[in-house]
């Protein structure tokens, strides 16, 4: 019985919470067309600035992180093909993981913890220090103010951020094609250029942007829902990490198994 | 546009703020249990109690941030739980919020504070924002001091730039909540001096929450005592001063609460609601 109660509770709040999240993403659509229609400017300043501290200060990061990645993939995948004698076909494996699924994915994760964190501490504490209701009594909606600039960014960043990621994944899978494999970093790219397809690299830019609103979305949310206190704030920042990356994986195999699908059905 | 709504916005209302009524609960616990007072126009009313009397959620509800569970609040004959999304937004740039720490943007220097509902709100080109934004600094002492971030200030000057913020758009209505908390008494003298000076100079109805008596009785028009969620006295700082009931007295006299000989008075100190004894 009470476990019937758990389940029941459990599944209430996590439907009450998509809730939340899609009512904050109307609320958000709204407030930017309502802007293209009434003639008002967006506020691009803003969101320029996000884009700044979402793309362009991740890029070192996540140009190593996917070097690696890459790197790490290659070695992986030569263990098998040298024992089929197939240890050519390395670059093909590199390029569809990558670009597909893990330079989305790794890029996701890493704005999660550089940007969807940032998000959510800063809305939080803004919560904590009243400003968000400074905001509202000055007839500033807060989602206009604070939410649109950082969802125009990372619409616009995440598939910037996942494109340099594929190319850097790329990269490390060649440090190691053209150490240990026998190709030239020139035969290297024609074979990898071969074995992708535009739907491969298309399908990962697709999951990367439904990535960064699943991010921005639960940031804004958890930094919108602070309670009193500071100690809220690294509460509200712990759920917003680990909440988006549940939900960014969740959508990674709905929309997974949607290509899939589609591709094959 | 309806002819009443047009004869409304003609004739100045006789009250700035009328609260009938006001009951606001936050879930099961009700924090106001039916406050009704009036706010005269260029009036300066302060709002006295303790901790946790409700004073607090009374300024909040007046300021749209709470929604009231039973009463109603009209701010210049409006009434605010039938307001329109466009009447709050008029509404809104009528009237100048400071919170208590402030609430100043931390992400943008003083200047771009109190130039920021003039960006939003007017079509005033730059130059003229920067002019207005010099002058509501220059009036609450703070000039020279745009391009300073809210860290770098002091606790006073903060609530100074947060004053200029909220007189931004010119108000007819300005709320504080808790000026001079926090402050030392040389500083809290200055906001007190600034809150006199901004109503003789520019005639708002001004509402202050406070529990500095000084203060309260240095600015105030009429006042309000607010004790558990109830009004126990209104009137001018001089019949507060002659009034007799014994809440009224034991908080102008500070007088400390009784010693709790039982649990059941602890919980009516926390409720306001004598609970009937078990025998």
């Amino acid at each position: 019985m009470g476990m019937t109660r758990n389940i029941g509770a459990a599944t209430i709040d996590g439907l009450a919470y998509l809730g939340g999240l899609t009512r904050l993403a109307g609320g958000t659509t709204r407030a930017m067309f309502g802007e293209i229609f009434r003639e008002r400017r967006l506020p691009f300043r803003r969101a320029i600035h996000q884009a700044m501290a979402v793309g362009v200060d991740a890029l070192p990061i996540l140009s190593l992180i996917s070097f690696f990645v890459g790197l790490i993939l290659a070695l992986q995948a030569a263990y098998e093909l040298r024992n089929l004698g197939a240890l050519q076909y390395v670059a093909d494996g590199v390029a569809i993981s990558v670009t597909r699924e893990l330079g989305p994915l790794m890029t996701a994760i890493l704005v999660i913890g550089r940007s969807g964190s940032a998000f959510a501490a800063e809305l939080g504490t803004m919560k904590v220090n009243e400003e968000i209701d400074a905001l509202e009594t000055m007839a500033l909606d807060p989602v206009r103010f604070l939410v649109v600039p950082k969802f125009i960014a990372m619409l616009i960043m995440m598939p910037c951020l996942t494109i340099w990621a594929d190319a850097m994944g790329v990269c490390g899978g060649a440090l190691f094609g053209v150490t240990s494999a026998g190709f030239t970093f020139g035969t290297y790219l024609h074979a990898t250029m071969n074995a992708l397809m535009l739907r491969d690299i298309v399908t990962g830019l697709i999951k990367s942007v439904m990535f960064g609103l699943v991010i921005t979305l639960v940031g804004c949310q958890e930094g919108f829902k602070t309670g009193l206190g500071s100690e809220e704030v690294g509460k509200s920042t712990t759920s917003a990490v680990v909440t988006s990356i549940f939900l960014v994986i969740l959508v990674d195999l709905v929309f997974t198994a949607l290509f899939y699908f589609g591709a094959t059905g | 546009m309806s002819i009443d709504e047009n004869s409304s916005q003609h004739e100045a209302p006789p009250f700035a703020i009328e609260v009938r009524d006001l009951r606001v609960s936050y879930g099961e616990r009700e924090i106001l249990h039916g406050v009704s007072f009036n706010v005269r126009a260029g009036e300066t009313m302060v709002i006295l109690g303790g901790s946790g009397s409700g004073k607090s959620t009374l300024l909040r509800t007046l300021a749209g941030l709470e929604q009231p569970s039973g009463g109603e609040v009209r701010i210049r004959g409006k009434n605010l739980q039938t307001l329109s999304r466009e009447g709050w937004h008029e509404l809104r740039t009528r009237m100048g919020i400071s919170f208590q720490n402030g609430a100043l943007f931390g992400s943008m220097t003083v200047g771009e504070n109190v130039a920021l509902p003039l960006r939003e709100h007017t079509k005033l080109d730059r130059s003229t924002i920067d002019i207005m934004v010099r002058l509501k600094l220059e009036e609450v002492g703070l000039s020279g001091y745009e391009d300073y971030y809210p860290a770098q200030l002091s606790g006073g000057m903060k609530k100074r730039a947060a004053v200029a913020r909220a007189m931004a758009m010119d108000p007819e209505i300005l709320l504080f909540d808790e000026p001079s908390a926090g402050l030392d008494p040389i500083i809290a003298a200055g906001i007190d001096e600034l809150l006199l000076k901004l109503k003789q100079a520019f005639k708002i109805t001004i509402v202050v929450v406070t529990h500095e008596l000084a203060s309260a009785f240095l600015i105030a028009d009429r006042m309000i005592l607010v004790d558990k969620g109830n009004i126990v006295a209104i009137g001018t700082p001089d019949e507060m001063k002659a009034s007799t009931h014994p809440r009224v007295r034991q908080f102008l006299d500070r007088v400390p609460e009784p010693e709790m000989e039982q649990e059941l008075d602890y919980l009516q100190l926390l409720t306001g609601q004598v609970v009937p004894q078990r025998q």
